[in-house]
């Protein structure tokens, strides 16, 4: 492939949004009410309604008989790329808004700086998903200030789920062999530039909702080399379910 | 356990099980500028910010609004329907409250 570098690049983008796209569709009728069910459900379908566009020009730049779904649902497992954060369990709500708001930041972060992309494809979708992520951010960053500085049981929920979670996020700023050559040709970001930032705004919040910043020192990483958690092979064979029965199949 | 420690623990009980719901909050929704906010329904929240963002998920998700209200249920002062005879019945027999004995021009619309 021509283009392998920036096909690589692209999936190490999408890989993060279909994932936790799929999580949180997992909770479609078991949120804690209807309204948060629903919330839910809406940034699912924003992240897979991004993670269309993106495998879209993966399939394009790969050229044969790929589409957006052989890319989305017939690769191995260590093919994907996504973060090891996206594809933790929704043990409750804390966890699922903790993922969600370690996510959410890193996100917005990454997609203002792809906004300045010399690949146009990539601009045009990162403008387009920043104001669904703006609003994720919105949401989580509104949960963590509820239920950290809400009652002790919230309060302790919250902050066990961010404790677990914390080892998860340096890996947002480890950088690929398709990162270090896309910021090479001023179409990728430098994730490593993003860190300063992510935790001075992550910091932040956690102050305001009554929380203590985790001090361990040791992260978790893999998931960017297709090295993922033992929660990974589960998610993958509901998503690809589908496929795997009834080859080919279309909706 | 005691009787009275027993119904102080259901009473208590009772006490959490009831703050656990959420408030019940009304929801406008102005579709378009220039037109005003239209009921759309209810829904449950902690407070107003959350009922809004409430809001927005489930009633505007398809591009519905430009604008939205959210009110507490319990701040809605309605009319009694057992009421309602004395209230709107006297209006029936008085056609001419209702501007229909003149002739509107063809350019006139909305009315």
């Amino acid at each position: 492939m021509k283009n392998e570098n920036l096909y690589n690049y692209i999936l190490g983008i999408a890989d993060n949004s279909l994932i936790l796209g799929q999580r949180l569709g997992e909770l479609t009728g078991h949120g804690p009410s209807l309204e948060t069910d629903i919330a839910c459900t809406n940034m699912s379908l924003d992240l897979f309604g991004q993670v269309r566009s993106y495998y879209q020009y993966a399939a394009k730049l790969k050229g044969g008989d790929a589409t957006e779904d052989t890319i989305a649902f017939l690769r191995k497992e260590r093919d994907y790329v996504n973060v090891l954060l996206v594809e933790q369990p929704d043990r409750d709500f804390a966890y699922t808004m903790a993922r969600q708001f370690l996510f959410d930041v890193y996100h917005l972060l990454f997609l203002q700086e792809l906004q300045k992309s010399h690949d146009i494809t990539l601009t045009a979708i990162a403008k387009k998903s920043i104001k669904e992520v703006s609003y994720h951010q919105r949401f989580s960053t509104d949960w963590i200030k509820r239920l950290g500085d809400g009652t002790t049981v919230s309060h302790d929920k919250m902050q066990e789920a961010i404790d677990s979670l914390w080892t998860y996020t340096d890996e947002l700023f480890h950088q690929t062999a398709a990162d270090k050559a896309m910021v090479a040709e001023g179409i990728g970001v430098d994730v490593t530039a993003l860190k300063v930032k992510y935790y001075s705004l992550v910091n932040a919040v956690l102050e305001e909702a009554t929380l203590k910043i985790p001090e361990s020192k040791w992260f978790q990483k893999g998931g960017k080399k297709g090295i993922h958690t033992e929660h990974f092979g589960y998610i993958l064979s509901n998503m690809q379910y589908m496929q795997l029965a009834y080859p080919n199949m279309e909706w | 356990m005691s009787l009275a420690l027993l119904k102080e623990h259901y009473t208590n009980k009772n006490i959490i099980m009831s703050t656990k719901n959420w408030p019940l909050w009304e929801v406008f929704v102005r579709s378009k500028n220039g037109l005003e906010h239209r009921h759309f329904g209810s829904l449950h929240a902690a407070d107003a910010e959350m009922a809004l963002e409430n809001a927005r998920d489930v009633y505007t998700r398809r591009n519905e609004g430009v604008s939205i209200w959210v009110v507490e249920s319990k701040d809605i002062t309605a009319s009694n329907p057992e009421h309602n005879g004395e209230l709107f019945e006297p209006a029936q027999d008085k056609v001419y409250r209702h501007p229909t004995f003149y002739d509107l021009p063809d350019d006139v619309k909305y009315m």
